[in-house]
């Protein structure tokens, strides 16, 4: 199983994303380098949920966004090392739909419990697989330091 | 011209976070990049050649499929070409 490492700080703020837009879904990006056995995160960036439409069970980073983001990423020599979102009172378990517009391959995917406005559990999914089709989530252990 | 190239598809490009080619169209540059790094192609094309639907590429701080000319636009060297895969998701 990978782990994905974070920070007390990463840690606390985005579950405090996903508090902060209860009812509605958090989403945002995680930067840092790869380990032998996952991701070492150094960063979260909050980004817009352009879902205005269905927030509440719904969520989408636009590609001009992700770009700012991944040119901030390589200006700070860090690579996207995945995303975060969160499910207001739902499960942290990956749906149909996250698995279905997953495309980060070796990318880590965190998502959040938020129960009425508190956030719960937060679980972490790398995605695996060698192409689009063969593509997977596996779960992975989030070790959190400091 | 740079290729910014994402970082799930790095391994794929020798490791490389850009990659210069040099080419006359958005469609052009494509192909040299994957003429360089054939790893590359399955990840950014269907099975039948077209570029697959969550691929969103930004020639400068424009989204392709909205130019005019889309991948048949013109490029000098001093464009850059971001190859960016949609994230997206929900509880439902």
């Amino acid at each position: 199983m990978s782990t994905l490492q974070l920070s007390r700080a990463v840690y606390d703020t985005i579950r405090a994303h996903g508090e902060s837009t209860y009812p509605h879904e958090c989403c945002g990006a995680l930067l840092g380098k790869q380990t032998d056995n996952g991701w070492q995160v150094a960063a979260s960036i909050e980004a817009g949920n352009t879902r205005t439409d269905s927030a509440h069970n719904r969520y989408q980073i636009s590609p001009l966004e992700l770009m700012k983001i991944e040119r901030a990423a390589r200006e700070q020599g860090l690579g996207i090392a995945g995303f975060y979102h969160s499910h207001p009172d739902h499960p942290a378990q990956w749906s149909v739909t996250d698995f279905n517009e997953a495309h980060w391959l070796g990318c880590s995917y965190v998502i959040t419990a938020v129960e009425k406005g508190k956030a719960t559990l937060t679980n972490s999914f790398a995605l695996v697989g060698a192409t689009e089709e063969s593509k997977r989530f596996e779960p992975e252990a989030i070790e959190v330091s400091g | 011209m740079k290729i910014f190239i994402p970082t799930p598809l790095r391994p794929f490009a020798g490791g490389q976070d850009t990659v210069e080619v040099t080419a006359a169209t958005v469609a052009d540059a494509l192909a040299a990049l994957t003429a360089a790094h054939a790893d590359l192609r399955k990840h950014l094309f269907t099975p039948e050649g077209k570029l697959r639907a969550f691929v969103n590429l930004y020639l400068n701080d424009e989204d392709v499929r909205y130019l005019p000319e889309k991948e048949a636009t013109p490029v000098t060297e001093k464009d850059t070409l971001t190859i960016i895969p949609s994230i997206a998701g929900g509880r439902a």
